[in-house]
């Protein structure tokens, strides 16, 4: 035992492993990538149609359900069924396979959280503030927005932690990122490197989960003492299939 | 001027109106009081003055203008509005939720400044009130910053939605105190919504009181509902102590006063006994023209033969012209003997009697 975390520690330290097309640096970088790059893409799509359906307060429940048929398909499913659809097409093998799975990863909390938001602002508050003359747009913007950005920030903080672990699964159809370590040390029956993989999704995951909570601290409005997206936060934690 | 002319509103999917034909003026400077049970649809007028709710039909018009005929976030802007919720906005200061209708009006930032810190003078918050977040006010002061806000633009109109529904009774009296306060500095044109008929009575120049389906069963100052209500509806709604209440709104100017059990100095204690048994009590006060020199009981006047050199007692409760007969009776019932004195600064006016203020309630 103490051999094999001295061995992990050697190959942490080995600078080798640090440079290069397959290096630490490397692969966290594309690792980072795909993951932001499908955050980001779920983001887009996600938001403006859960924010006017929570500011309209209708059609979101509906909305919720279908969103959610997503999540009932595993990551690793998709990427099986996007692959062959991906190599016809032209796109590759890896990348867009990838995606897809991690976009249908993020978007339904995103979704989901972002529209019961800010569906339940408080009513009151909308109705002040469209009763001092603010426009539909100017209440959105600058009431539902603000008071409902702590859920919005840690729904898209609980998606963004799901797909840094899930990311992992790029490597099994050719693609790099921190799996990569996982796939082709199991390979080559290298224990050291698949657990030194998994150390380095889990340190990833960790810490986009802290940047998100740094994030959170600075930007979000504060209300002081109230801690708005705790409560409001509808459970989307769901064990984590692969990675 | 707001001018309601034949308003009715149906909600979707009912049949009976929530507002029937509703046809009410409310004057510049006024303050009119909507009241009724729930369901009469109080708050569904107020919120067509600003268009929150649309009329069914009929015309609501402010100064002549029709109101449809503007934008709705336009129109809001020049109207004040509070509801029971306050709805501040928990992401933003006191300053910053006090500047709302400014910020939305493009006022430039010094502008903005000064106001707030106008209205925070105004609205009695302290100038370390305005850093702080609404969650860390208590709920009068969330109350104040709630009118402070809708006062920011200086709009005439100010709309009122059950604005001391959710805080205690005692907040509530002094908050009610502040506005009437207020209202006598600003003039504003004020529509408030309650269905405490206590509040109503005590803050409106005029009181509307509504029965279910919005209908206008009255349309009058106070003082007149509970001398005259209409029919039996508004008798029920005003309370079998009508006439108690209407007590707090006749001043003692209104009524004439009688001299009660007095004499001149110099008067004789056989004179002054007969006096006393006309008035029924067991004292009796020496006036000099207008001045009270004070009381003297019967007793006090064993073995005299006038009523000078005898000593008097001062007077402690001393009513005024401008205390209302409410207070009048609290101070005559105490008094044991039935009689209060009232006085004119120093000037002796003349005696109010439990008697005579009875008079009022029956009347």
């Amino acid at each position: 035992m103490i051999d094999f975390v001295g061995d992990v520690v050697a190959w942490f330290l080995d600078p080798v492993n640090w440079v290069g097309s397959g290096g630490i640096v490397s692969r966290t970088w594309e690792h980072v990538q795909i993951s932001a790059f499908s955050t980001v893409a779920a983001a887009a799509v996600a938001l403006p149609p859960a924010i006017w359906m929570g500011h309209r307060r209708r059609g979101g429940i509906v909305a919720v359900a279908v969103v959610n048929i997503g999540r009932a398909v595993p990551s690793f499913a998709i990427i099986a069924l996007a692959l062959p659809i991906s190599i016809r097409l032209g796109l590759g093998l890896g990348f867009w396979p990838t995606f897809l799975a991690l976009f249908a990863l993020a978007l339904p909390p995103m979704f989901t959280n972002t529209y019961t938001g800010i569906a339940e602002v408080d009513p009151a508050l909308v109705e002040a503030a469209r009763g001092m003359g603010m426009t539909e747009t100017q209440i959105t913007t600058r009431v539902e927005i603000p008071v409902a950005a702590p859920v919005i920030v840690t729904a898209i903080r609980v998606s963004a932690v799901q797909v840094v672990a899930t990311a992992t699964l790029a490597a099994l159809v050719a693609w790099g990122g921190l799996g990569r370590f996982i796939i082709d040390g199991f390979a080559i029956q290298d224990n050291v490197m698949v657990f030194a993989g998994g150390l380095l999704v889990a340190g990833l995951a960790i810490a986009t989960e802290l940047a998100f909570a740094a994030f959170e601290r600075r930007f979000v409005p504060t209300t002081t003492g109230r801690s708005a997206g705790e409560e409001l936060l509808v459970d989307v934690t769901v064990a984590p299939q692969h990675g | 001027m707001i001018e309601l002319t034949e308003v009715t509103k149906r909600f979707g999917g009912t049949t009976a109106p929530a507002v029937d034909r509703l046809t009410l003026t409310v004057a510049d400077g006024e303050v009119v009081v909507l009241v009724g049970p729930s369901g009469c649809g109080k708050t569904t007028t107020l919120k067509m003055i600003n268009r929150l709710i649309e009329p069914t039909s009929g015309t609501i018009s402010i100064d002549g203008v029709d109101v449809t005929g503007l934008e709705p976030h336009e129109l809001r802007r020049g109207i004040g509005y509070v509801i029971q919720q306050i709805g501040l906005f928990p992401h933003r200061t006191v300053r910053e939720n006090i500047a709302t209708v400014p910020r939305l009006l493009g006022w430039d930032r010094a502008r903005i400044e000064r106001r707030v810190r106008e209205l925070a003078e105004t609205t009695d918050l302290g100038d370390d009130m305005l850093d702080r977040y609404p969650s860390e006010l208590s709920g009068g002061q969330r109350q104040r910053v709630g009118v402070a806000r809708a006062l920011a633009a200086d709009p005439p109109i100010l709309l009122m939605d059950e604005p001391f529904g959710a805080v205690d009774p005692i907040v509530r009296a002094k908050l009610q105190d502040e506005l009437l306060e207020l209202q006598r500095r600003l003039r504003k044109t004020i529509v408030l919504v309650t269905h405490d008929i206590d509040e109503a009575i005590k803050l409106g120049d005029r009181v509307a009181i509504l029965s279910v389906g919005g209908h206008l069963e009255q349309y009058a100052p106070p003082e007149e509902l509970l001398r005259a209500p209409a029919n039996d509806f508004v008798a029920d709604f005003l309370g079998s102590d009508r006439g108690i209440k209407r007590l707090s709104l006749i001043r003692i100017a209104d009524i004439d006063l009688e001299p009660g059990p007095v004499v001149p100095p110099g008067t004789d204690v056989d004179r002054a006994r007969a006096v006393m048994a006309g008035y029924d009590t067991d004292w009796v006060a020496v006036v000099d023209g207008d001045r009270m020199l004070g009381w003297v009981t019967n007793d006090g006047l064993d073995g005299r033969s006038t009523i000078d050199g005898v000593d008097l007692e001062p007077f402690v409760t001393r009513l005024t012209p401008n205390n209302t007969l409410e207070e009048a009776l609290d101070a005559a019932i105490s008094s044991h003997t039935a009689i209060a004195a009232v006085f004119d600064g120093e000037r002796f006016l003349g005696m109010i009697t439990v008697e005579r203020i009875s008079r009022e309630i029956v009347r």
